[in-house]
């Protein structure tokens, strides 16, 4: 049998009130993708990201991962979800290590398995020496680094990550953009990565344009730049949505 | 999800919640000053005008700290029941009670579980206050402070869920003023805390009536009957009712199908 969809968004639609924040959205990952979901701010990224989490509910359309639909069977879907969410989401006055232990009780982790799983991630970042340090001390990268480290830690196959570079500097952003392609090759992850920066699309994503709500496109970038008949993402961009993609600040 | 994942998942909250106590002894302490403000002055003033009857539970008269220290313990209830709240609006202001809403548990089992731990530091807040009060010649017979327990925690679920009801309705952090001068205020003045039922039959009937229907009124009566190791079964039975009310509001305003938190969260 094959494998279901590391995440299925089928015919999405979401409104605050009378305001049309998704329109029928559809879009499919395969397991072990890189996927951008690019849009420019107000495009509906972070409401989408929502309806994943299941935050919201969905209003019409469906969410599934791994085959689980997020509003069903909400427990299964969100076993195998990491999710780092644009908003810092870290106690500020407490350290790292407990800010880590309070989510893997949040998953029902042993704390045995927990302490472990913990060295493991902080070592990949390489903060397992500042684990006992509070958060406050912590730069805007590590920060982020120890957010990505977190939601990682009870094993998930679906990452999202929303707008996980704003607010660092440049060599910040490239770091963590590395980092999170180092984890999608070498653990097999599926990741979306949302963003309205143009230059963290790579050659060989996948990409998702959603302007106003709308999916534009949705293919590896190759396919997309075929379709429309442009050179670069860029320009690519640019005819979907009529918009001046934004670069990173240098 | 299995059981002994639920009691990990509750552990973590309740060491959330101790932690940030231990990082928050000012706001804790803070908290003791006001109802101990008002059993050092207001009711040190007060004890000459405000006469107070035989009634039950007590057999004799008492003194007015006497009588409004179940009023006060309320009181704690009450403000770290809306503290709660305010803790909660900060929470989703900044992002972290989204850490909480996706583990992959019940929503009603991770915000009840958030409730019982900031209810087992009013008990801690309350029982401070008690042993200041024993040396202000305030005491009650030893099975009362026994019997206080489970009072105390009862009554501080069904304030926290009433303020875990309104987190999920206010949107911005700035509106808990709004909460202090439209729920806090309201809910003490207009009960038993201060002053017996029929002292303000004697003011207002209108008023004696919306005491007598408010919650807070069952929520002290239940704690000052348990201090003297009584049950007053109405005021159980009420505080019970109102308790399961507010949760399922509470429950109601943070679930992602039917609740605010989507329509208040949108851009």
């Amino acid at each position: 049998m094959p494998e279901s969809p590391a995440l299925e968004v089928d015919a999405l639609s979401f409104r605050y009130g009378t305001r049309v924040a998704l329109d029928s959205v559809s879009f499919a990952l395969e397991p072990g993708r890189f996927a951008v979901l690019l849009g420019q701010n107000g495009a509906g990224k972070t409401t989408l990201f929502s309806l994943i989490t299941h935050l919201y509910n969905t209003q019409s359309g469906q969410v599934r991962i791994f085959g689980h639909d997020v509003r069903r069977a909400s427990a299964e879907a969100l076993k195998r979800l990491g999710v780092v969410f644009q908003q810092r989401t870290l106690d500020m006055d407490l350290t790292i290590q407990q800010n880590l232990l309070y989510f893997t009780a949040l998953h029902g982790m042993k704390r045995s398995e927990a302490q472990e799983r913990i060295s493991q991630e902080l070592e990949r970042i390489g903060l397992a020496d500042r684990r006992h340090d509070k958060v406050r001390k912590l730069s805007g990268g590590q920060l982020r680094r120890v957010e990505i480290a977190r939601s990682l830690l009870h094993r998930p196959r679906l990452l999202l990550l929303d707008e996980p570079t704003v607010g660092l500097d440049l060599a910040s952003r490239q770091a963590i953009l590395d980092h999170a392609r180092t984890l999608c090759r070498d653990e097999q992850l599926t990741l979306l990565w949302a963003t309205h920066l143009i230059d963290e699309v790579a050659d060989d994503d996948q990409v998702l344009v959603l302007h106003q709500g709308q999916r534009h496109a949705f293919g590896p970038v190759p396919e997309v730049l075929a379709t429309t008949q442009t050179d670069t993402i860029r320009d690519a961009f640019q005819q979907l949505t009529g918009m001046t993609p934004q670069r990173s600040p240098s | 999800m299995s059981l002994i994942q639920y009691v990990r998942c509750f552990q973590g909250i309740m060491g959330r919640e101790a932690l940030r106590f231990l990082q928050q002894q000012g706001r804790f302490f803070a908290a003791l000053v006001r109802p101990l403000v008002w059993l050092f002055i207001f009711a040190a003033g007060f004890r000459s005008t405000l006469g107070i009857s035989i009634l039950p539970p007590y057999e004799t008269y008492v003194l007015y700290e006497v009588y409004i220290t179940p009023g006060l313990l309320g009181m704690i209830l009450l403000f770290n029941g809306m503290q709660t709240s305010l803790s909660m609006v900060y929470d989703r202001e900044m992002g972290s009670m989204k850490t909480l809403l996706i583990s992959p548990l019940p929503r009603w089992f991770l915000l009840t579980s958030k409730l019982c731990a900031g209810s087992l530091i009013s008990i801690l807040q309350a029982f401070v206050y008690l042993l200041i009060a024993w040396f202000w010649e305030v005491e009650a017979p030893w099975a009362g402070y026994l019997f206080l327990i489970p009072a105390l925690l009862l009554s501080g679920l069904m304030l926290g869920a009433l303020g875990l009801f309104i987190s999920s309705m206010i949107k911005q952090l700035e509106n808990f003023a709004g909460v202090m001068n439209f729920v806090i205020f309201p809910m003490f003045f207009a009960s038993s805390a201060l002053y017996p039922l029929w002292r303000l039959e004697e003011s207002s009937l209108v008023l004696r009536d919306i005491a007598a229907y408010n919650p807070f009124t069952h929520a002290v009566e239940l704690i000052r009957f348990a201090l003297y190791g009584q049950l007053n079964l109405e005021s159980l039975l009420y505080v019970l009712a109102s308790g399961a009310l507010f949760m399922t509001l509470a429950i109601w305003g943070y679930d992602p199908a039917r609740g605010t938190l989507a329509r208040k969260s949108g851009p």
